[in-house]
């Protein structure tokens, strides 16, 4: 089986968030980046597959330069080859955008599965991959916690609201949005990380493909609720808290 | 000029964001006019008399009877081309996450995701979140019609009660060879053996306790209060706690008297589980954690300080 697996790098978890000084963007020069959380556990599935059947894993990313380190992480783990979209630096893609540069490099590629994660932690829109479907013209499911391969088909496991799941049998080539969580995540090993440096990796540069948005301007937002704020010597705090749910609360 | 809202309904019921998606679209000003999928929706257009909708189009088509993305997708996009809304809003659900961007990319458009404010500017201006919430971005949609999807909780849900809103059949053609997926009954984990349904005091751990070892300084705090543990996902995900212990909108949804979250970051998907709390205090050490904006108390400081200071102060007060 051949499997895409789309990973995008995104800054550090619990990064300090600054705005650049037209306040359109973040300022990036401070921030570090790490490989979308989801999409870790993408990659895993993807591997796992790889193992019970065969075939190969490709990782796909799209971003500027820096985002090689997150494509050999991937390839330290266990990916066969990757595929690099180099971008510009300032440019700020949406979802649309993305998912039609993903699609020229999948269409070429003809896999029998795509994976994605269900959301990047930066952006958020929760789409790519299923926009990725509707332009290479593959079925998809979201939010997916298991893959059953069944020949032609697989038969997924999503996941639906309030700890409801349910069970979908899919046609390949299908496009499938990976749930954190779905397996535990390995660690490269030593022996990955020096093969890896080994492992092929493609630069394609960007097409232009138009997005469908336009952003404004990004802020902090406001704190509308007024909650109170406890701070400084724990004991004190701890103190203070006590008596506020007792006398003030009354909930304890 | 008008606005489609697609209304959401499992079993006969609204979806109550259903209800809040409306709301917002009320704040873009044209005419409105919804759409809802299912068959014997009658009761359900009854029970929306009162609400600012012009007229609810139904598709009951027998190949909507299940959920599925491709006639999801096939069917509004038959309604669309025939109405030409200048907006289309949908609740964030995660049926919507299935397939409104599929639907969107037909027309060449994103949809504007997790939308939590609406802007008139010169233009319909959306307030979306980044970050899971660390972060606000205004933006508006490149064309038309634009699509946007709203937040959970973020709009007061509009009130039912008043005139009887008008239904309209809308038949769709949906051939069944475009149909590629084929769904199963929904089901359940087996029986739940924690119920934190009914815990009247929660504390509730998440990914700033940093190792599984560090747990221990919160089932102390549990322990001493007599409150039932629960988590956010990675600590579920993680398999440090299990599933059952999760809150949020693919876990539980808890109501407790206090609900403690420590070292929790507040996104949207974990506060839908546990807004309805009585009392939510927040233990952090990042002043600007979403999480502050839903507590009534918040402690800006290391949990692995705070928490042991707390249990200290709570047996103090015991004898
Ligand atoms: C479809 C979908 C469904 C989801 N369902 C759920 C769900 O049901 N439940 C759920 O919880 N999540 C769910 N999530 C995940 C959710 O989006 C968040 O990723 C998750 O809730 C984050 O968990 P967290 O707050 O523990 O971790 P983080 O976001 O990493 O936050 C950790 C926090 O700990 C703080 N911290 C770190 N160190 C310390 C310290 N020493 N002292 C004090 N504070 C500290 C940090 O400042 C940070 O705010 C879902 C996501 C998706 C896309
Ligand atoms: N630049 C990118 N390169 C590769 N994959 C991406 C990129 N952006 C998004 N993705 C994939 O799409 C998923 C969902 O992203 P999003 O739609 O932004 O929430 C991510 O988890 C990735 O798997």
């Amino acid at each position: 089986m051949k499997i895409i697996v789309c990973v995008k790098q995104v800054p550090v978890r619990d990064s300090a968030l600054r705005l650049d000084s037209e306040g359109k963007w973040l300022d990036e020069s401070d921030l570090s980046w790490e490989m979308n959380e989801p999409d870790a556990y993408a990659l895993e599935e993807a591997l796992q597959l790889k193992e019970k059947l065969g075939g190969d894993v490709v990782v796909l990313c799209a971003g500027p330069p820096r985002v090689q380190t997150t494509i050999r992480e991937a390839l330290a783990k266990g990916a066969d080859r990757g595929i690099h979209i180099e971008t510009e630096d300032k440019e700020r893609p949406d979802a649309l955008a993305t998912a039609r540069r993903l699609a020229d490099v999948v269409r070429a590629d003809a896999p029998d599965l795509v994976l994605t994660g269900l959301q990047s932690d930066d952006l958020g829109y929760g789409q790519t991959g299923v926009i990725l479907a509707e332009l290479l013209g593959f079925s998809h499911a979201t939010i997916v916690m298991d893959i059953e391969p069944q020949g032609s088909a697989v038969r997924v496991k999503r996941e639906l609201e309030d700890g409801w799941f349910q069970h979908v049998v899919l046609q390949l080539p299908a496009v499938l949005t990976i749930q954190s969580g779905i397996r535990r995540l390995r660690y490269a090993t030593l022996m990955g990380i020096k093969k890896a440096k080994t492992k092929e990796v493609k630069t394609v540069s960007a097409a232009t493909a138009p997005g469908g948005s336009e952003t404004n301007r990004v802020s902090l937002p406001s704190r509308t609720k007024g909650s109170q704020i406890l701070s400084g010597d724990a004991r004190q705090v701890a103190h203070d808290l006590v008596e506020k749910l007792r006398f003030e609360a009354r909930v304890l | 000029m008008s606005t489609l809202v697609v209304l959401e309904q499992r079993g006969a019921k609204w979806s109550r964001i259903s209800f809040e998606a409306l709301a917002a679209a009320t704040q873009i000003g044209d005419p409105i006019e919804a759409v809802v999928i299912g068959r014997d929706v009658t009761g359900l257009v009854e029970e929306a008399a009162g609400h600012p909708v012009q007229k609810i189009f139904v598709l009951s088509d027998e190949r909507l009877a299940e959920y599925t993305p491709d006639a999801y997708t096939i069917s509004l996009e038959q309604l669309i081309k025939a109405r030409s809304p200048k907006s289309v809003v949908f609740p964030h659900t995660y049926q919507v996450r299935d397939y409104a961007p599929k639907l969107a990319a037909r027309f060449g458009q994103v949809l504007l995701s997790d939308v939590v404010n609406v802007k008139k500017e010169d233009g319909l201006v959306f307030v979306r979140q980044l970050f899971q919430g660390k972060l606000n971005a205004e933006v508006k949609a490149a064309g038309e019609p634009a699509f946007v999807s709203i937040q959970s909780g973020a709009f007061r849900a509009t009130e039912p009660g008043g005139n009887k809103v008008p239904a309209e059949d809308f038949p769709v053609t949906i051939d069944p060879a475009q149909i590629r997926s084929k769904p199963e009954a929904p089901f359940r984990e087996g029986a739940r053996s924690v119920d934190l349904s009914a815990a009247e005091l929660i504390v509730a751990v998440g990914r700033g306790i940093k190792e599984k070892e560090n747990l221990r300084i919160v089932e102390e705090l549990a322990e001493v209060l007599g409150a039932e543990l629960a988590a956010s996902r990675p600590i579920c995900d993680n398999g440090w706690l299990p599933m059952e212990r999760q809150v949020g909108s693919s876990g539980q949804t808890v109501t407790p008297k206090v609900y403690f979250a420590v070292g929790i970051s507040g996104a949207i998907q974990h506060l839908v589980g546990m807004k309805g709390s009585k009392t939510v205090v927040a233990i952090n050490k990042d002043e600007n954690a979403p999480i502050f904006e839903t507590a009534d108390y918040g402690v800006v400081g290391d949990l692995f300080e705070v928490v042991p200071a707390l249990v200290q102060e709570i047996r103090k007060e015991k004898v």
